[in-house]
This record gives C-alpha cells, sequence and structure tokens, in this order.
C-alpha cells in the first residue's frame, strides 16, 4: 500500500464508529422523507387528469418552480422527484458536509489529527478516510432508494435515476466540502463555506428554473443542485447528466489534495492576522461576549435571510396564477398555508418556513452554552463576580434577539420583494409591515423551541445537545410533512407553530401567542433555575 | 480571621465513582499551600467545590469565611483562579482574555501591573488564543490572576505547560504574592515546585488527606536516608525502624525510622564508620511512599 494511505482502513473504522447512530439517522429521514412523499403522492393524486392538471399550473407558475424545481412529466414519479428531489439532494449534501468537516477541519482543529498524525498513519489518510466515509454514506443513500422506492410502486429505471440524483448531489459536496476544509483554519467557518455554496447552488437552480424562457434558465446548470433536475428522472432519464456531479467530486477531491499538500498542519491558506493587544471598553462580561462570540454567525444567518426570503417573495407574485387551474393542488396549499387567497397561503407558508429555520439558530444559540461549559470555558466567567443566572442568560439573549431579528428580516424581505414586483393596488410599505407583523407572530412558537433546548440544558445536561435538536427535527417534520402524511390532530398540536396563527390571510387571534411567549418564558426560567442548582461539567 | 480555607470532612460522588472521601484541607491567611496529589486524587474536584462549581454532598466548607457555594458572586471578586487545562475562546486575543477575566472579577486591573507581568513571561498579547500553544494559554491565565487584585490565588496545577525559565519566573512572582500578604493555593503534582515555594503543605489521595502541614512536620512523620561506607562487620538483625536496608560488602544503605535513630547510630560507630550521610527525605520519596503504600493495599486486596 502507499506509505501515504497507510491507515487508512482503521480510520474508516473509526469514522464509521463515531458516526454509527448519525450517518444511519441522516439516512434514514432522507429515504423515509423520499418514499412517504411518493406514496402520499400516489395516493393524493390518483387519476392522470388531476396530475395533469397539477403538472400544467406547476410548468406556468413560477413560485413553484422557485421552490420545488422543474417538473418533467405527469407520473406519480415525476411529481415526487419534482416536490422533493432538489431537497431531498439537499438534505443529503448537509450530511455529507457534516461528515466532512467533522473528520478533517474539526478534528485538526482539536486536536486530535496531530495525535493520528503521530501514529503509523499516512500523510494523506485522514482526508482519504473522511471522503471514503462520507462516499460510503452516499452510496449506500442511493441504495437503499433505488430499492425502497420500487416498493411504493415508482418506475424502476425512474427510480434509479432520482437515487443516482440524490446521492450524486452528496458526492459532489463532497468534493466541495474537502476543498473547503483546506481554506479556514476553523471548522465553522469552513461549514460556512459550504453552506454558502449550498445556499447559492440553491438560489441559482431557483432563478433559473423560474426565470422563463427569456430569462436566465442556464443558472439551472450552473451549480450542482440544479442537476438533479436536469437527470430528468421519471421523465425520459438523461443519464450523462450524472458526469456532471461526478467530475465535481474528482475535481474537488483533486484540488483538496493539492491543496492539502501545500499547507502547513493546523493552518488554513488565510493565515490569522494579530488582533488587539487590548480588550475594547465593550467587551465587559457575559452579554457583551455572548455577543462577541456569536455576531459573526448571526449576521450570516440574517444576510442568508435577508436573500432568500427576498428572492421567494419576489416570486410570490405569479402563484395567483394557479388559482382555479388544479383543486388539488389548492387544497394542498390551503393545508399548508391559510385558508383565503393563495398567495397569502404561499406567504404565510414562507413565514413557517422562516420561524422553523430561524428555531434552528435560537436552538443553536442556546446550545452554545452547553459547548462553552465543556469546553471548560465557563469556569473562567463562574468563577469571576457574574453568577450563573448572568451566563446562562448571556446566551439565552442572543437566543430570542437573534431569533427576533431574523424573523423580522424575513418578514420585511419577503414584503420589500413581494411589494416591489407585485405592482396594481400592492403597496411596498404596506407588504413590508403586514409580512414583518406576519414574520413576528412565529417569534413565539420559534422561542418554545429554544426554551426547550434551554430547559434541558439546566436539567440534562449531558443529553442537552440531543433533545434540542431531536425536538427542532420533529416539528419540522411535524409542520412540512404532517399534513401531506395526514397525520391526527393531537400529534400536529405537538409543535407550538400549528397554533400560530397563519398570517397573512388568516383571523389574528393574540391568545395563542400569549400562550406560546408564557410557555418560552417559563421553559428559559425553568432552564436557568436548573443551572443555579447543578453541577458544572 | 485566621483560615482563608477550611474543609473537614469533604465528600463528592460522581455516579458511582467516589471523588473525595472525607477531604480535610485548611489554608491559613497568607500562606502559600501546596495540594499535593497524584493524578486523579480529587485536587480539582475539591478545587472546584472551592469555586462553588460543583456542590458538595458532605462535609464542611468555607472560604474567606464564607460558603462557596451561597456566596459564590461575592467571593469571587476576592478571588483569581488558573484552571489546570486553560481553554479560551479561540477568536479573542490574549491581550482581550486577559481584560476581560479581569472585568470578570469586577476589577479593572492595574494597567501598569498588567503591561510588566505580559513581558516578564514573553507573552504576545496580540495573538488569537486558537494559536497559542498550551504554555502561553497558561500564561494568559496566569498573567490575569497575577495582575488581579485579588486575596486568595486558586492556581490548579499552573506551571504543566510552561518552560523551565517560565517556570522560575512564575516563582518568583507567587513568592512576590507571598510579600503582599496574599494568599495562595497551589495544587500540584511537582514537587519541587511545592518545595521551593511551599509554607504548608497537604497530601491527598484518593479522595482523602493524607499528612498535611509545614514541610519539617512532615519529615518527622518520616524516615531519614542513611549511606555509610563501614570499617567493620555489622549486625541489624532484629533491630527496630530500619526499612530498605541494603549492606553491599562495606557499604550500608538504609531508611531509618526517626524514632530509632539512636539505636542505629550507636550501632554504626560500635562497628566503626569512614562516611557518613543522612539526609532528610525528598518529597518526592513523601510522595513515593504514598504510591507505594496504595499499590500495596491495592496488590493486597
Amino acid at each position: 500500500m502507499n506509505s501515504a494511505l497507510t491507515g487508512t482502513r482503521d480510520l474508516v473504522k473509526l469514522a464509521l464508529r463515531r458516526d454509527r447512530i448519525m450517518l444511519p439517522a441522516w439516512i434514514y429521514v432522507i429515504v423515509i422523507g423520499v418514499t412517504s412523499t411518493a406514496y402520499t403522492f400516489g395516493k393524493l393524486y390518483k387519476t392522470p387528469s388531476s396530475r395533469v392538471a397539477l403538472v400544467a399550473s406547476g410548468e406556468s407558475n413560477p413560485a413553484l418552480l422557485f421552490l420545488y424545481g422543474r417538473l418533467n412529466g405527469t407520473s406519480v414519479g415525476a411529481l415526487t422527484a419534482w416536490r422533493y428531489g432538489v431537497w431531498a439532494a439537499l438534505f443529503a449534501v448537509l450530511m455529507t458536509a457534516f461528515i466532512v468537516i467533522r473528520h478533517t477541519r474539526a478534528d485538526e482543529e482539536a486536536g486530535r489529527l496531530e495525535l493520528i498524525g503521530s501514529a503509523r498513519v499516512g500523510r494523506q489518510a485522514p482526508l482519504v478516510a473522511a471522503l471514503l466515509v462520507a462516499a460510503l454514506a452516499n452510496l449506500l443513500l442511493t441504495v437503499l432508494l433505488c430499492v425502497v422506492l420500487p416498493f411504493v410502486g415508482l418506475p424502476a429505471a425512474g427510480s434509479v435515476a432520482l437515487a443516482l440524483a440524490i446521492g450524486t448531489s452528496g458526492l459532489a459536496f463532497t468534493g466541495i466540502s474537502a476543498v473547503a476544509a483546506q481554506l479556514t483554519s476553523g471548522a465553522r467557518a469552513a461549514r460556512g463555506i459550504v453552506f454558502g455554496v449550498l445556499g447559492l447552488a440553491f438560489l441559482a437552480r431557483a432563478i433559473g428554473d423560474s426565470a422563463g424562457v427569456s430569462g436566465p434558465s442556464w443558472l439551472t446548470w450552473a451549480l450542482p443542485l440544479g442537476w438533479t433536475e436536469m437527470l430528468r428522472p421519471f421523465g425520459g432519464e438523461r443519464w450523462w447528466v450524472l458526469a456532471l456531479p461526478l467530475a465535481v467530486f474528482a475535481a474537488g477531491t483533486w484540488l483538496a489534495f493539492a491543496l492539502a499538500a501545500r499547507r502547513d498542519h493546523g493552518a488554513g491558506l488565510v493565515p490569522d492576522r494579530p488582533g488587539r493587544p487590548e480588550a475594547s471598553a465593550a467587551l465587559r462580561g457575559p452579554r457583551s461576549l455572548a455577543w462577541r462570540l456569536q455576531w459573526t454567525s448571526l449576521a450570516g444567518w440574517a444576510a442568508g435571510y435577508a436573500f432568500i426570503f427576498a428572492v421567494c417573495g419576489a416570486a410570490a407574485q405569479g402563484i395567483g396564477q394557479l388559482f382555479g387551474t388544479s383543486s388539488a393542488l389548492e387544497k394542498e396549499f390551503t393545508r399548508l398555508g391559510g385558508q383565503s387567497a393563495i398567495v397569502n397561503a404561499y406567504l404565510a407558508a414562507l413565514m413557517l418556513l422562516a420561524g422553523l429555520i430561524a428555531a434552528a439558530f435560537g436552538v443553536s444559540a442556546v446550545l452554545r452554552l452547553r459547548a462553552e461549559e465543556t469546553a471548560g470555558r465557563a469556569d473562567p466567567i463562574l468563577s469571576g463576580v457574574p453568577g450563573r443566572i448572568r451566563w446562562g442568560f448571556s446566551h439565552l439573549l442572543v437566543a430570542i434577539a437573534g431569533t427576533a431579528a431574523l424573523l423580522a428580516i424575513a418578514g420585511v424581505a419577503t414584503g420589500l420583494g413581494y411589494g416591489l414586483r407585485a405592482g396594481g393596488t400592492v403597496t411596498i410599505g404596506g407588504e413590508v409591515l403586514r409580512m414583518l407583523g406576519a414574520g413576528l407572530a412565529e417569534l413565539p412558537a420559534a422561542l418554545v423551541i429554544a426554551g426547550i433546548a434551554a430547559a434541558a440544558f439546566g436539567l440534562l445536561p449531558e443529553a442537552c445537545v440531543g433533545v434540542g435538536w431531536t425536538v427542532l427535527g420533529l416539528v419540522v417534520a411535524i409542520n412540512i410533512f404532517g399534513q401531506s402524511l395526514q397525520l391526527s390532530h393531537w400529534v400536529l398540536d405537538i409543535s407550538p407553530f400549528t397554533h400560530v396563527p397563519r398570517l397573512p390571510g388568516g383571523t389574528f387571534t393574540a391568545q395563542p401567542l400569549l400562550w406560546l411567549s408564557m410557555a418560552a418564558l417559563a421553559l428559559g426560567a425553568l432552564g436557568l433555575a436548573a443551572l443555579r442548582r447543578r453541577d458544572i461539567a | 480571621m485566621a483560615n482563608a480555607i477550611e474543609a473537614s470532612g469533604l465528600r463528592k460522588q460522581f455516579g458511582s465513582t467516589r471523588a473525595l472521601d472525607g477531604l480535610d484541607l485548611t489554608v491559613r491567611d497568607g500562606e502559600v499551600h501546596a495540594f499535593l496529589g497524584p493524578n486523579g486524587a480529587g485536587k480539582t474536584t475539591t478545587i472546584r467545590i472551592l469555586l462553588g462549581l460543583l456542590r458538595k454532598d458532605g462535609g464542611n466548607v468555607t472560604l474567606l469565611g464564607a460558603d462557596p457555594w451561597k456566596d459564590a458572586t461575592t467571593l469571587h471578586s476576592r478571588l483569581a483562579y488558573v484552571p489546570g487545562d486553560v481553554t479560551l475562546w479561540p477568536g479573542l486575543t490574549g491581550g482581550e482574555i486577559i481584560d476581560l477575566l479581569a472585568r470578570l472579577r469586577g476589577g479593572t486591573g492595574d494597567p501598569k501591573r498588567r503591561q510588566q507581568l505580559i513581558e516578564r513571561f514573553d507573552l504576545d498579547p496580540t495573538k488569537k488564543a486558537r494559536a497559542y500553544s498550551k504554555g502561553n494559554r497558561q500564561k494568559v491565565a496566569l498573567v490575569a490572576a497575577l495582575a488581579s487584585d485579588a486575596e486568595l490565588l486558586v492556581l490548579d496545577e499552573p506551571t504543566a505547560g510552561l518552560d523551565p525559565l517560565m517556570e522560575a519566573t512564575f516563582r518568583e512572582c507567587v513568592n512576590a504574592e507571598r510579600h503582599d500578604g496574599r494568599t495562595v493555593l497551589l495544587s500540584s503534582h511537582i514537587l519541587a515546585e511545592a518545595e521551593a515555594l511551599a509554607d504548608r503543605v497537604t497530601i491527598i489521595r484518593a479522595g482523602r488527606t493524607v499528612e498535611t502541614g509545614t514541610l519539617a512536620d512532615l519529615r518527622h512523620l518520616t524516615r531519614t536516608t542513611i549511606d555509610a561506607e563501614l570499617a567493620g562487620p555489622l549486625s541489624l538483625d532484629g533491630m527496630p525502624g530500619i526499612h530498605d536496608a541494603v549492606l553491599d560488602g562495606a557499604r550500608l544503605r538504609c531508611e531509618v525510622d526517626n524514632a530509632a535513630l539512636t539505636e542505629v547510630l550507636r550501632a554504626l560507630s560500635a562497628a566503626g564508620v569512614r562516611t557518613l550521610t543522612c539526609r532528610p527525605p525528598t518529597l518526592e520519596e513523601l510522595f513515593l511512599r504514598h504510591y507505594s503504600e496504595r499499590s500495596v493495599a491495592a496488590g493486597q486486596r
């Protein structure tokens, strides 16, 4: 064996052992998501005519094309690929990014790779092992989808194409993540680069799809996610498109190895600049420290929110054309959103999405407390004058203010995007205000999720990271898939977002928002009270 | 108030592991107290209880006359702490962290003193913490603690990452603190450090205090090592208080309980002595005794 690769097999085994829960969970969620969608569509749109009506409206409507991508036929399979193909690919990419960064840059930053590198392990073995594990995960995902999809009644060729479209998207981002891991000295920043590329890929695909004949429809071809549609699963497969993500994987891998050979262990391509020798007057306590530690991440989120929701808001304008062409689709939209106009339902669905994603920020901001604690960075603060309540509250405050800011941005950006394009009786100022209110109405529900993470941090510190993200995952699943899976009411009622009035369009009632706010407050207080009584790790 | 720290019968359990099992620790005002024990003996657990980070399961503890759990906040403005494993915020510079720690302690810090210490410890305050070595992270925490005006310094293995030169600097600083009347609790397994610095010593093992006192006190409890070259034959058979005796031709090496010294010296002079060295045990030897007793006890179990 090449000496640079010595030990790869052991490192792969180590990585698989470390990921033994996370990997199957990701793969399970993606496979179940796609399969259940295929199954539901098979039941929801039984007759070819109902599917034709849906297709006709889908192709002409930029908003749908924006969210879900281009439609390649009228079969149940084509509908499934249209509705969740791109999104499943997106999840596969997230999984891949976590795997690759975790076993390369994150280990390097923590100093674990140094220990490994001092053993009988080749220079390139850690990167090769990370790539192998990521490729293996995507392969497993592809094979499982290939096997399961025909079971719910989809044609074999299309199933294979859809499975490959999803798996190769992950593979393409395996290469991209490997490059990102070489660029920065911190794992957080490396993950940020991958997510940035992913966001760009999604938007390029979305803009390309909704551009129409005269617009820049070539954008769909420009970046990985668009290729999942261009492969045309269930719609006359174009197999050669698979060469594109494979080429990205190959090029990314090559570039990553070339970069790795040119840099020092532990270093990124950009060296650290010296910083200020003294703290500014502003950095004076737990609150300013929490802000200092989290503001860069919040700024990234805010920029992403502003961009994505402005574009999504602008896409709302074409959604009115859909009305009347498909009763099945209308029903679907009414289920997801509110009860009045389709546009309002679409905008309300956007705000629900904004709320769910903002809750993710809230959870991550709260769980930062646990990360600080286990890293031993809570000790210097807690052995100072500020007590535990002040320290805990400092990060909860970032969670509250950050979530509120993100939802306000989502509302304003959606309102601006829609108002600018709509014209007619719609005024920009009116839309901005209306959507700002709609966005902020999601805040109490989002904070309930963050509050659960805070309570878990106080009561079950060892399990709080798992609890926080699992609760969020369940809530997202309930609100995104619950309706189309026709879950019973009490299951839907578990999610705080179910109780938020669907705005705009729905009737505004303050009562549920008050209850949710009080619940969030109580959960946060419970977490802080428990933090006061327990041992610090 | 005569004692900065008073702990008795301190107990702490983590799951099924008993970390502290009736530990006693008394640190007098204005002294440098070394807190010694092998890895895992419970030094850091004790310190974390003193800082109010952990809650004791049993026993009594007062710190500067107050309860470390209940009165944590007021107490913390009067003490400075250097953890054994210093982790810092990777994106902040050393200088920023020194100032932040001073402000977290409620003090403003003396800028002149801060500058002096940074120079003495040869620290670059503009570097991000991510780029610091273990020793340099240690220096950041030490400078922050030494620059403070705290009455009590709690230092958990403070020299673990320092080079010998910096260790010497550290010792000078601690001696200066003693002259200023500050109390220092210094946990360590580096015995030379305790010998060089400490007024009094507490040795713990497996969560329990095994010895406490000045170094002179502890030597009372221990043996004297004797190396001798003899002129004639010697019989030590049946003499009490002699340990590990090795008689190699004319050379004798043994350890003697201090109570038995007179008898042994009488026997030696009867045999005739050419050269003789008697020396008190180093702390290393004290320490080894506790190690070996534990391993013997473990072996018998």
